[in-house]
């Protein structure tokens, strides 16, 4: 059996490298990506959005049906994890392993912790807020959010970080998260616009067309970050825990 | 302002990060306790960052070192410690 799938695995491998002798050079202006769309955004994202980095405007603005639908995968995905894993009460045996007995302090790691999480929070907020200059944007931030309040939950255990976001608190939040993004696209519907279409933002705020897209975008990405950071936490609890809400790693 | 990228990336930087992301792909794979697994996996996550940030897709190369080598390693290392430890091939 083992040798039937290193055949297969060999196979489709070598099928794999041969087909990439048709791709197009790395960074070859003349490949259909590079002439197709692309130079239509790289020219005219910034006159149109005034956003420097043109990732986050084709994320978050000319694909942003695209970019609402990922928000929308990953916050199923959290929610199938915890409909699967959670259980209120313990129905089997202790884990696999058993774990060696934890210290109660565990002095360096949950010092560390202490100096670093403050710095990541305040690092994903620049990301977050900062993406339509530098790389980086909602999901990153929301990612490194999230990472922050595992590293608590790894550091301490489980119950110190639940107490302080409460796993309700987190459902709801990612369910918060994917409503600015649709809400914000809806608002622009009920203005009299195509969902989406940031610059209806325009008639009821004080700025331009232009300038509305712009934070249109920021909208969207906080809710896009406030979804990931939601769904990193639960999938963490629900996986480290196994469901179980009691102790962490 | 236009700049030359075979200028300022070597290609023995680009061989050695492609040696090492095959050679860490391996070795994860080969492994048979899957805590080692992932946190080699963990590496080769990273390593694959370097990949990006060198081909200057430098949003790409941040959501891996942020979701590749970071939160998923502690997905896998959680999910490692609820299953059997040892994979049996």
């Amino acid at each position: 059996m083992k040798a039937i799938a290193l055949i297969v695995t060999l196979l489709l491998g070598g099928l794999l490298i041969a087909a990439t002798a048709d791709l197009p050079d790395w960074g070859d202006p003349n490949s259909p990506a590079s002439v197709h769309v692309s130079q239509y955004y790289i020219e005219n994202s910034l006159e149109q959005t005034s956003v420097p980095n043109f990732v986050t405007s084709v994320l978050a603005d000319y694909r942003g049906y695209d970019t609402m639908f990922e928000t929308t995968v990953i916050f199923c995905a959290g929610l199938t994890v915890f409909a699967i894993l959670r259980r209120a009460h313990r129905r089997r045996q202790k884990a696999v392993n058993p774990r060696p007995e934890r210290e109660d302090k565990d002095l360096i790691l949950q010092s560390a912790a202490r100096m670093i999480v403050p710095m990541m929070q305040l690092f994903a907020l620049y990301v977050v807020a900062h993406g339509h200059h530098s790389p980086g944007g909602g999901f990153q931030g929301g990612v490194i959010l999230g990472a922050g309040f595992i590293l608590l939950a790894v550091a301490y255990d489980l119950k110190t970080v639940l107490a302080r976001l409460r796993e309700k608190t987190v459902l709801r939040l990612s369910a918060v998260g994917v409503l600015i993004y649709s809400g914000i696209g809806f608002v622009c519907l009920l203005l009299g616009s195509n969902f989406l279409n940031y610059s209806a933002w325009a008639r009821i705020m004080p700025f331009g067309p232009i300038e509305a897209r712009s934070h249109g975008m920021l909208g969207v990405e906080v809710g896009v970050a406030i979804t990931v950071l939601c769904i990193m936490f639960s999938l963490y609890v629900d996986l480290a825990s196994g469901g179980e809400m009691d102790e962490g790693l | 302002m236009l700049f030359h990228l075979q200028d300022w990336i070597l290609w023995q930087c680009d061989v050695l990060i492609l040696v090492l992301v095959i050679a860490s792909a391996i070795i994860s794979l080969c492994l048979k306790d899957l805590v080692s697994s992932a946190i080699v996996f963990g590496a080769y996550s990273f390593l694959m960052c370097l990949m990006w940030t060198e081909m200057l897709a430098v949003d790409v190369a941040f959501t891996e070192a942020a979701v590749g080598a970071g939160v998923s390693t502690v997905l896998f290392l959680g999910t490692a410690l609820h299953i059997k430890r040892r994979s049996k091939d």
